[in-house]
């Protein structure tokens, strides 16, 4: 994977001309690099959805069921039946062309038919086909088409080149929304067993164990504990933590990816450090659970009632617990899911509370029916309320941009919250350019289930206008430091930094704040949560080594 | 790819040929001045309806709005009110905002790839100007033809005219008269923004390449009407008055059709009732269709109230207790509190799960 894929200077010479050709005449490619691997029978038999099978999407046999065509056909009447956003979608478009230079896709590759207008207009022309009396009549030349499977495979290739990240619709001025198209095409392939492995298996695992990565409860909670002896390396005192504890204040709930992999873990530490100090300062009662151990739900990129099952672990694990209410990590889609999916589809939560923080007192109206409070929101007004030690000097070292995930932007709206806690936690933030950030941000490229590893071309070429904006404030103010408030953002963004600004790095808002964070009986702290040391404060045995070193050079020299 | 403007061209083409013949024959005259307006007007009507109830019977499942600026969360934070409404005035001036100015289309950037690898994204104002342009000349336009269909003309009408015939331009010379009547800027800015709109798809490359007959139609279709609006009003000098004999006696269900009213005349109301009958079925349907996208029409309140799904059924879901009965004795070994003990008990494991029920 990694010898193939093309340097940076390759990959930059990106020809925005679209082709001569007309598009319905030029036949999809299924390129390496590109795509992400089909999704595993097992997975798929797991969840009891539909064409659990082997297959390949280079071969041409893609073994679909006798009357797939019939199942495509009957699945998208029931869709523009149910969804008026799909209904509208199909049939007001007028083609302005607004959308087709907003796309990341379109943007970092070029290919025409990632312009949010085209992605639609694979659906659409065989929308006019099928329902349309004026697309059956006039054809090919108004732009319709009957389903084939070619016209399938196009949809499968590039429903998945799409990170449902909503850029376009912020620009369309019938705010027609690229995500929705994709996640009924998606549904739709879903039908026919057409998913991608890596949203399939974490489905599959996040249904059987709680979390996207398989995660097992003693594990989990291994992992958890292997933090807490971390934190305690670093800062001397030794956290205090709940698993699956009834009767807790607050259930917390973050996605697993944080627990799993770096620069993610810091954020994890990040998250424990903050709730022993409010446990010991004001003697909160937080949760972790592993049966709710995922925040993510990648079932939401499979189909609305695959999101459906995964997200009703929340509210059934905090009626179990008998916790007041439920709060959330930084996490992207899983925000998009709580903000605007969740309470529609599991709840009411009459066993919940309004949340309020028992430490300010502040009343979260705006969680007011669906329970669920972003950490963002949480830290913000602790931080307001000056309920926190902070000690921001100690990432100054650190000069930080914020990469504002699609979802909390465009599916929620959560800009400020996140700024005031970084503004609180270090001393050098600057802001990407305005085109670039809160409602007109930028995905890291590989959202919607597409973090894979064998699609990393996409991937690079789908982050290139972030990173092309975190280069510039690199380049202006000496930024070294990328903030986001999203999982797959940081498992997605280091290698897209390490390969066009590999001088950036990549760190979660509660690392942050738990580096600014004065722990009740910590020591002085010499090195952050990665056991970097903080320049100036780097403790004396280590000068000694350094001069050591330098000795030992100097001998070598001679 | 060609025949995607150019088939439209040649039934916009025909289609003025066809009205301008038959305007010839006095029996044509009858149908194209009369059924053919009355068929249109009702295909209108009934399309519309149909259409807008079509859409209106899919119910919306999930409150999906596009969150454009910052939500109201906490009390110290400025809540962007119109960007991200929570209440009702508030989608109230975001819907009006969209549909009055096309704030979105305002946003427009263009891309571009610079030197050394640079993305830059700049204002992109043009299509925005056009696009505005376009519409509220077409509104002008439609508020002047209101003369046509009422008796007296109502005092915003004459406004209008007032306003639209501000610039005075008059050419008079024996040989070539123009400018008498007043010249109406609507009917150039018209026809200006529709070629701007036609000229767009053709030179840009990336709308060229996603254009399709029904993009072009509409545009041939409505310069036609232009063009035969003004060749009458500044050309061949239609007899207003006869004219407006006709159009009332449609509106008042007594149609007639008077002498002397000129071929011109009749292509024009045949290619505007071309273009109402239409409407319904194209894409200019987004008039209606603008006011029900649930991406600016919704509240993003969704956390703080609930939005109901009509359709929303039970799924199959794997319980915390299923959960447990896989992993419950990995979760003993490490200390995981859990709501049965194992089967093969200890002696002090059945009371404390007595403690826990």
């Amino acid at each position: 994977m990694a010898d193939e894929t093309p340097k940076p200077e390759e990959l930059i010479q990106i020809d925005h001309r679209p082709p001569k050709t007309d598009w319905m005449d030029v036949p999809v490619n299924i390129r390496k690099g590109m795509y992400c691997y089909a999704s595993n029978p097992k997975s798929v038999e797991y969840l009891g959805l539909p064409n659990a099978r082997q297959w390949n999407p280079l071969d041409d046999d893609w073994q679909l069921p006798e009357n797939w065509q019939e199942i495509i056909h009957e699945g998208f009447k029931e869709r523009l039946e149910k969804y008026r956003s799909f209904r509208v979608f199909m049939d007001i478009c007028v083609r302005c062309g607004a959308c087709s230079d907003k796309c990341h896709y379109y943007i970092g590759t070029g290919d025409p038919k990632n312009m949010p207008v085209l992605r639609a207009e694979l659906l659409r022309s065989v929308y006019r086909n099928d329902f349309t009396r004026m697309g059956k009549i006039l054809g090919k030349i108004n732009g319709a088409r009957p389903m084939s499977l070619d016209v399938l495979k196009e949809w499968w290739y590039y429903l998945f080149q799409c990170s449902e990240c909503r850029r376009c619709s912020l620009f369309c001025p019938y705010g027609i929304d690229t995500a929705e198209i994709t996640i009924m095409g998606r549904e739709l392939l879903n039908l026919l067993g057409l998913n991608i492995d890596w949203i399939a298996t974490p489905v599959a695992n996040c249904y059987r164990t709680g979390n996207h990565l398989g995660i097992q409860p003693h594990a989990f909670k291994d992992m958890l504990d292997f933090f807490v002896e971390d934190i305690e390396e670093i800062t001397s005192v030794q956290v205090d933590y709940n698993i699956n504890k009834k009767g807790a204040d607050i259930l917390f709930i973050t996605p697993s990816g944080d627990v799993f992999a770096d620069p993610g873990t810091y954020t994890a530490m990040g998250y424990l450090m903050l709730f022993h100090y409010l446990k010991e300062k004001f003697g909160l009662d937080v949760t972790w659970s592993t049966y709710g151990s995922e925040g993510g739900n990648f079932g939401f990129f499979t189909s609305h009632e695959t999101m459906k099952r995964l997200n009703s672990k929340m509210y059934a694990e905090a009626k179990r617990l008998g916790v007041k209410w439920i709060l959330g990590g930084e996490c992207g889609h899983m925000w998009r899911v709580i903000n605007q999916y969740m309470d529609t589809m599991n709840g009411p939560t009459d066993f919940l509370e309004v949340p309020v923080s028992p430490i300010t007192g502040t009343v979260f109206e705006n969680a007011r029916s669906n329970k669920m409070v972003h950490i963002a929101e949480f830290t913000a007004d602790l931080i307001k309320h000056d309920k926190l030690d902070l000690d921001p000097s100690r990432n100054d070292h650190l000069k930080v941009t914020f990469h504002d995930s699609c979802n909390p932007a465009r599916g929620m709206g959560i800009f400020d919250e996140p700024r005031y806690v970084i503004e609180n936690v270090c001393n050098n933030f600057y802001d990407m350019p305005a085109n670039t950030i809160r409602e007109n941000t930028f995905c890291c490229g590989s959202g919607a289930g597409l973090n894979a590893g064998e699609n990393m071309e996409l991937r690079l070429t789908g982050g290139l206008p972030r990173a092309n904006a975190v280069k510039h404030v690199h380049e202006r103010h000496g930024v070294n430091m990328l903030a986001c408030i999203c999982a797959i953002d940081r498992a997605a963004l280091p290698p897209l930094m390490e390969y066009w600004v590999p001088e950036v790095d990549v760190t979660g808002l509660h690392e942050m704040v738990a580096n600014a964070l004065i722990m009740p009986g910590e020591n002085e702290r010499s090195t952050d949560l990665r056991g970097e040391d903080i320049p100036g404060r780097e403790i004396v045995e280590e000068a000694q080594e350094e001069s050591e070193v330098d000795s030992e050079e100097q001998a070598d020299e001679q | 790819m060609n025949l995607r403007y150019i088939v439209p061209l040649i039934a916009v083409t025909l289609l003025f040929l066809v009205s301008y013949l038959g305007a010839q024959v006095s029996a044509m005259q009858y149908v194209l001045g009369v059924v053919v307006p009355y068929v249109a007007i009702l295909t209108f009507v009934l399309g519309f309806a149909y259409r807008v109830i079509n859409w209106s019977r899919s119910p919306v499942p999930f409150s999906i709005p596009t969150t454009g600026g910052q939500q109201k969360s906490l009390p110290w934070v400025r809540h962007s009110k119109f960007d991200s409404p929570v209440k009702g005035w508030q989608i109230v001036v975001r819907m009006a905002l969209e549909i009055l100015t096309f704030r979105s289309l305002f946003r427009n950037t263009r891309m571009k790839l610079n030197q050394g690898g640079r993305l830059s994204y700049q204002l992109e104002i043009f299509l925005w100007v056009g696009a505005l342009a376009f519409h509220y000349a077409f509104l002008v336009v439609l508020i002047r033809h209101l003369r046509f269909f009422t008796d007296p003309v109502p005092f915003f009408v004459q406004l209008v005219e007032n306003i639209d015939g501000f610039f005075r331009v008059e050419i008079i010379y024996p040989a070539f008269k123009f400018g008498v009547p007043g010249v109406y800027l609507s009917s150039f800015v018209l026809l200006a923004a529709v070629s701007y709109l036609f000229f767009r798809r053709l030179f840009v490359r990336q709308v060229k390449y996603i254009s399709i007959a029904s993009d072009y139609f509409p545009l041939f279709l409505i310069f036609g009407i232009a063009l035969s609006g003004i060749l009458m009003r500044y050309f061949t000098k239609t007899d207003v008055t006869a004219a407006k004999e006709l159009t009332l006696g449609l509106v008042t269900f007594r149609p007639t059709i008077p002498e002397g009213i000129g071929a011109i005349f009749f292509v024009h109301v045949f290619l505007v009732s071309i273009l109402i009958a239409y409407f319904p079925f194209s894409k200019l349907m987004h008039l209606g269709g603008v006011f029900l996208s649930p991406t600016r029409n919704m509240p993003t309140d969704t956390r703080a109230r609930r939005h109901v799904n009509p359709w929303n059924y039970p799924v199959p879901v794997h319980t915390y207790d299923e959960y447990e009965d896989e992993f419950r004795e990995k979760m003993v070994e490490v200390g995981l509190p859990v709501e049965k003990m194992p089967e093969p008990a200890a002696a002090e494991e059945p009371e404390q799960a007595e403690e826990k029920e």
